[in-house]
């Protein structure tokens, strides 16, 4: 358990140096998946990356617990954000029916397109 | 042990143990609620977690940097929680490979439509051009949100307002939305609320169904990596 943690904190870690010294316009974290993404991959290419966290779903287990309680992290940024809502006074309703306008859309044009290529697609694979 | 109250409220109320008890026990309560309702929508945990600890806040006159001294461990977790998403990405691998051309062009296209209604809906709507180029990063999570928000010389806490505000209608509307127009495709649904509400969307994804997770969770990061690129390029278009 503590390994994993520490494995999944040193692939934060490394992706947000990398991200400082090169100066690369992406979220840290982002990067982080990748790297984490790339050692599963390789571990099961080569039997001697097997260990630690690695080994016996130690690292799978860990990353589901955190990933199990992902709501929760939002609460802290939440609530700064009920102690801001003076700032929304002055266009308040109309900001909320803005965002929820773009919600709308941005979830239907996505689930549209990707099902309308998938179905294409699949037309095209079993012609 | 203080023989005075008040001075033993002044001590805990400076210490994170406190605050981060109270984060802790309200979404316990709160998550618990949402499961006993089966997970419905309305029943958000962190919706009414954010006004239950907001009034407590405000009722005890506490100031959020206070309350973020003990809260900033939760908060910290959201990194690693990011990393971690790597895991059901890995298992699920086989389905997410088969899916990347629907994936690759959904992506191009929620995320122009994410840009562009708002801007455009903002600018109906009257707002203010601050208010416009600040709501503009709005479907991405709020780390990045404040970047772009900030080189753009925007209002980064009204862009923070923005996106958790973003997160939690999507993480709402997505079950009904899609239930009422018959998409039973998982990996569409989960996909689009990763999209369009960044990691609140995603938290819900994998509340409905794990392989939603997964889409949700990769929407969200590769959606945070071009939203970065074409936010700057809409809105010189899109505002002149």
């Amino acid at each position: 358990m503590i390994a994993s943690l520490g494995l999944i904190l040193l692939c934060q870690l490394v992706a947000e140096v990398a991200v400082r010294a090169l100066a690369l316009p992406l979220p840290g974290p982002v990067i982080g998946l990748l790297l984490l993404l790339c050692l599963l991959l390789a571990r099961d290419r080569f039997a001697w990356l097997a260990l630690g966290p690695l080994r016996n779903d130690g690292i799978e287990d860990a990353s589901k617990g955190l990933l199990a309680h992902m709501s929760l992290l939002f609460v802290p940024a939440g609530v700064g954000v009920v102690q801001q809502l003076d700032l929304l006074e002055a266009h308040g309703i109309a900001i909320a029916l803005v965002l929820a306008g773009s919600v709308l859309i941005t979830l239907l044009v996505t689930v549209m397109t990707f099902l309308v290529t998938a179905r294409l697609l699949s037309m095209w694979g079993s012609r | 042990m203080s023989a005075n109250p008040f001075s033993l409220w002044v001590y805990l109320s400076q210490t994170p143990l406190l605050w981060l008890t109270v984060t802790l026990l309200v979404y316990a309560a709160t998550d618990a609620v949402s499961q006993a309702t089966g997970r419905n929508p309305l029943v958000n945990p962190v919706l009414h977690s954010m006004w239950i600890i907001g009034a407590f806040l405000w009722v005890t006159g506490t100031s959020y940097t206070t309350y973020f001294g003990g809260a900033q461990f939760v908060h910290f977790l959201l990194g690693p929680a990011t990393v971690a998403l790597a895991v059901p990405l890995y298992e699920n691998r086989r389905q997410v490979v088969a899916a990347i051309l629907p994936m690759a062009l959904a992506l191009v296209v929620g995320c122009i439509a994410a840009i562009v209604s708002v801007v455009v809906l903002a600018q109906l709507a009257g707002l203010p051009e601050t208010a416009v180029l600040s709501l503009a990063p709005k479907s991405v999570t709020a780390g990045v949100a404040m970047g772009i928000s900030e080189s753009l010389h925007a209002d980064p806490s009204l862009t923070a307002v923005a996106v958790i505000l973003t997160g939690i209608m999507g993480a709402i509307v997505v079950t009904p939305l899609m239930n009422a127009i018959g998409i039973r495709d998982f990996r569409a649904r989960g996909f689009a609320v990763g999209l369009a509400s960044h990691g609140i969307g995603t938290a819900r994804a994998f509340q409905v169904d794990a392989i939603a997770g997964v889409f949700a969770g990769i929407a969200m990061s590769l959606n945070a990596l071009i939203t970065a690129l074409l936010v700057p390029v809409a809105v010189t278009l899109l505002m002149k």
